[in-house]
């Protein structure tokens, strides 16, 4: 099977190193034999050229999806991870009860007792993406489950998203680059790991949002045309639907300007491309519920509205200065300095006064940590204790984006070379989110639409200078031998191009100017007809055209050089991408072993228990619960109310009673443990336990975390702290688990357990998945008063009574 | 320093609005237009402004007097607040949007712009009418 997979790819693959040469022989050919070219041939040649392209482009994006799918064949077509399932969820809802129903749903299933308002928090785009592609599938008759479509929207949006970024590096960079970044992102890893069939996630169709837009900003600042403006905001307006990261763009872009203005490379282009854009997109944004208001009032925007302000400025400076003679607007210059000095300070202070106003300074907490990466590790545990926001490791570089490490400063420097508005976009970009990606994992993926643009570049760049000099050597070798390169200059370049990829950045170096000069030769060319023998062109051409064999060897070495990337997000999507994590396997000496125990845990709690019973677990499991069990949870991965989150980390590292006690006064019926001490399945309740700890004791400073650790270690076994062995998460993940072999091995914490004998006198255990690694306990319902005994002492119960609930206010944390 | 300075103010005005005259009259109409989107704008910004700033001081008085309750009244008649936030943000970015994609048809069919050459005044129009229609689909939808 994965073979037909792979397929397409290599063939699409191939088919783009192909093109290149064909593409760049339209622009060089002609300087070769001017008068040879005739016009019709040329036209058939641009032809032939935009429909292979446009094959080139449907097998990109065969490969995009097909790419994602080892998923579903190695596994099953099944909504991975947490949040897709919630996101699934919502869909559903969508498709079952219509648009309207969905903005005003009420949410009573989740954060019992106050319940979560869905349709003003959630960032619609996917579900709604989704829903739409469901209802236009069943309108057309074919009848897939909504499901499906959930599962394959990711791949479908991969595709296009590699088609946007077609778009995008061929406003940059030209045709042939378009494509080649377009191949690197449709298996590019880092955006395989969040779009594998299955991954039902924002940032599935975030980044196509994120491409399309930026896209259309260089389109509009191309072209000066307002119908890209309007589209521009309407594809800004998608991204703001579908995922938080759009402060990204409403940022960049303002930076760019801002950039542009600074360098002097002011244009009408660029008001028609950012003004419009400010206050459509503000307007745009502001409808989508979840952001609201917050379009105009938190600090993420109010840097675009201050470029805004400045574009206008230099706007009529520029106006001025065009109706105007010289010396009269250097008068109005030395005028207008003095008094916009004074409003300037004036707006400067208001706007000042108005960020300061605001409640923390109008910044969220996950942008905060993004300008300060140690914010979130200071203040906020919740942020911190989730592994996608901790910044990322160095080989993480490498697993993500590959060899496009290396070409990324290629294609920066390619991009200097001849700097236009568009190319310094491009590295404006790659620049903030190689910082953002620094920062925070998951921002890796805004990084690598970036990388691959890039890389796209140096790659193209770098076959168009070897292919060109492998054709202008061609002819002299047939026909004149006197082309053989022999200068000490171009030997240089042959060492070089021998020694590695990486000294390409140098390499590009000496290649730029000659392509200036090829330039320059060309008009010559075309000026004083064919004059190959004049010494002045044939200086320029020594410049120019590296050596033969240099050349084709390091064609031969970029080819290898994509073979290895091939290889390697192939392996990345086949192997480490595509489990869904909530079906596990292993690899055993005695064959392969399938772990379904989340499905089997919460197919038990949907046909067990009672409709509106309450489930308390961390808050990972509870999209699952809800969306899989159908049953009210307290916590899920929202994590909206800290407080409500810390409540049950202190249930859970309370002692079995004290936890009773919480549990009870929130109606919990069912507690839901993670356990993956029998078949070693290292993210389970016990390694994160001690976030639960941190989290309850910032709310309830009766948790001490030092409680739970001996001499700063984190460990269960004998040597363990008493806190820690009679807490409820202990208890409740290792009760009976001696049982199994005498010995109680814990297969993760590679150690025996503390405490083996657990007796439990306020839970009971009511099923244990078949690896052990789900265990629902069930809350002992409150003994009953024995009748005998309240005859006797009725005063003596009831003072009794009182003072245990008075007890039980002073242990409960809410009083 | 000071005389030289009205002088040369003086000159450059003269200078601007020989400049200005010369402008052709459908630039002149799409200018007046603009200025009359970015009074509007600045109209309903004025008022919010005014209206917080009485608010604000009425809120001393309310300490110190039981008239204010009537004065509020009257003052909250007087001035349309900024309260259903919503409407006010409508109203102002359609102005200052109105004045924004002015300003951008401006500059496309200002033949002395050379960067639009090949864009012929009519493109641009429906451009700019596509545009305004989004924008004002968009307040619509907003203006709740």
């Amino acid at each position: 099977m994965p073979i037909i997979v792979i397929s397409p790819l290599k063939q699409s693959f191939a088919l783009s190193e192909y093109l290149l040469p064909a593409k760049t022989s339209d622009s060089f050919w002609p300087s070769m034999a001017a008068a040879a070219e005739t016009s019709s041939d040329r036209t058939l040649r641009n032809a032939f050229g935009s429909v292979l392209s446009f094959f080139i482009l449907l097998l990109i994006g065969v490969l995009a999806f097909s790419i994602r799918l080892f998923s579903v064949i190695k596994y099953e077509s099944v909504i991975h991870e947490f949040d897709p399932y919630f996101n699934y969820r919502v869909t559903q809802f969508l498709t079952k009860n219509g648009i309207y129903d969905f903005w005003n749903w009420f949410d009573d299933r989740t954060w019992y007792p106050l319940g979560r308002v869905i349709g003003g928090t959630v960032y619609p785009g996917l579900t709604l993406t989704a829903g739409t592609l469901w209802r236009i599938l069943n309108s057309l008759n074919i009848p897939l489950s909504v499901e499906t479509v959930c599962v394959f929207t990711a791949p479908i949006f991969s595709a296009f998203a590699s088609w946007a970024t077609y778009l995008l590096t061929k406003e940059v960079k030209g045709a042939g680059a378009g494509l080649t970044a377009a191949v690197l992102l449709a298996m590019v890893p880092s955006y395989i790991s969040r779009s594998v069939a299955g991954s039902y996630d924002n940032e599935a169709v975030a980044i196509f949002a994120l491409i399309i837009t930026f896209y259309l900003y260089i389109k509009t600042l191309n072209t000066g045309s307002l119908f890209y403006a309007t589209l521009n905001a309407i594809a800004y307006f998608y991204m703001v639907c579908s995922w938080g990261g759009y402060t990204f763009i409403i940022n960049l872009i303002p930076m760019h300007v801002l950039l542009c203005i600074v360098t002097g490379r002011y244009s009408s282009r660029l008001y028609i491309a950012y003004a419009p854009l400010v206050v459509l997109g503000t307007l745009l944004a502001s409808l989508v519920p979840v952001v609201g208001f917050n379009a105009v009032l938190t600090s993420e925007h109010f840097a675009s509205f201050l470029v805004f302000i400045i574009i206008h400025v230099v706007a009529l400076v520029y106006y001025i200065k065009g109706i105007l003679s010289a010396k009269m607007f250097k008068v109005a210059v030395t005028l207008v300095v003095s008094i916009g000095l004074l409003v300037c300070c004036a707006v400067i202070a208001v706007l000042i006064a108005l960020v300061a106003s605001s409640p923390t300074m109008g910044w969220s907490g996950r942008s905060l940590s993004l300008l300060d990466p140690t914010y979130a590790s200071k203040y906020i545990p919740i942020i911190a204790s989730v592994s996608e926001h901790q910044p990322p490791t160095w080989p993480s570089y490498f697993m993500d984006i590959n060899v496009l490490a290396f070409l990324v400063p290629a294609g920066i420097i390619a991009c200097f070379l001849p700097l236009s508005d568009a190319s310094s976009f491009a590295v404006l970009y790659i620049v903030t989110s190689v910082y953002f990606s620094g920062v925070m994992v998951r921002l890796m993926l805004v990084f690598a639409p970036a990388a691959c643009i890039m890389s796209g570049i140096a790659l193209s760049q770098a076959f168009d200078v070897f292919t060109r000099s492998i054709k202008f050597q061609l002819p002299g070798i047939l026909g004149k031998s006197e082309f053989d390169a022999g200068d000490t200059s171009s030997s240089g370049v042959v060492a070089e191009n021998d020694a590695a990829k990486p000294d390409k950045s140098e390499e590009k170096l000496k290649e730029r100017p000659s392509r200036k000069n090829k330039k320059k030769e060309k008009e010559l060319v075309e000026k004083a007809s064919v004059e190959k023998t004049s010494t002045k062109s044939k200086i320029e051409k020594r410049l120019l055209v590296l050596p033969l064999e240099a050349s084709v060897i390091a064609l031969l070495l970029l080819v290898f050089l994509g073979a290895f990337y091939v290889v390697h997000c192939v392996w990345a999507a086949a192997e480490a991408y595509s489990a869904p994590s909530i079906v596990l396997t292993s690899h055993s000496h005695d064959g392969l072993h399938v772990f379904d125990d989340f499905r089997e845990a919460y197919a038990w709690l949907r046909h067990n228990t009672e409709v509106d019973d309450k489930v308390a677990s961390w808050w990972d499991y509870g999209y699952q619960t809800t969306a899989m069990a159908n049953r009210t949870v307290i916590v899920d991965n929202n994590t909206w109310n800290n407080t409500h989150i810390a409540t049950v980390g202190t249930a859970m590292s309370s002692p079995e009673k004290a936890a009773w006690e919480i549990f009870n006064s929130l109606d919990v019926k069912y507690v839901l443990v993670v356990f993956g001490g029998l078949v070693g399945y290292p993210s389970d309740d016990i390694n994160k336990f001690l976030w639960m700890v941190r989290i309850g004791g910032g709310v309830f400073p009766h948790i001490k975390e030092p409680d739970y650790l001996r001499d700063g270690q984190y460990r269960i076994d004998s040597q363990a702290t008493p806190t820690m062995l009679n807490c409820l998460m202990y208890k409740l993940s290792y009760y009976r688990f001696v049982d199994v072999d005498g010995k109680g091995f814990d297969r993760v914490r590679r150690t025996e357990i503390g405490k083996k004998y657990i007796k439990l006198t306020h839970f009971e255990e009511v099923f244990t998945t078949h690896h052990w690694m789900v265990r629902i306990y069930k809350l002992k319902p409150p003994r009953n008063r024995i009748r005998g005994k309240t005859k006797k002492s009725k005063t003596k119960t009831s003072a009794t009574s009182s003072s245990r609930k008075s007890v039980a206010r002073k242990k409960n944390p809410w009083h | 320093m000071a005389r030289s300075t009205s002088k040369d103010a003086q000159a450059l005005f003269h200078s601007l609005r020989s400049a200005y005259v010369a402008t052709p009259s459908s630039l002149k109409i799409i200018d007046i237009y603009v200025g009359f989107a970015v009074f509007t704008a600045i109209i309903q910004c004025g008022v919010v402004s005014v209206e917080r700033g009485c608010e604000k001081e009425l809120e001393i008085t309310v300490r110190e007097r039981e008239i204010s309750k009537k004065m509020r009244k009257v003052v909250y008649m007087a001035f349309v607040g900024s309260f259903p936030f919503n409407s006010f943000l409508s109203g102002v970015l359609s102005c200052v949007g109105t004045a924004v994609l002015a300003v951008c048809l401006r500059i496309q069919v200002n033949k002395e712009n050379k960067e639009f050459k090949d864009l012929p005044p009519e493109r641009a129009f429906a451009d700019f009418v596509l545009c305004n229609l989004v924008l004002h689909l968009v307040i619509m939808n907003f203006l709740g």
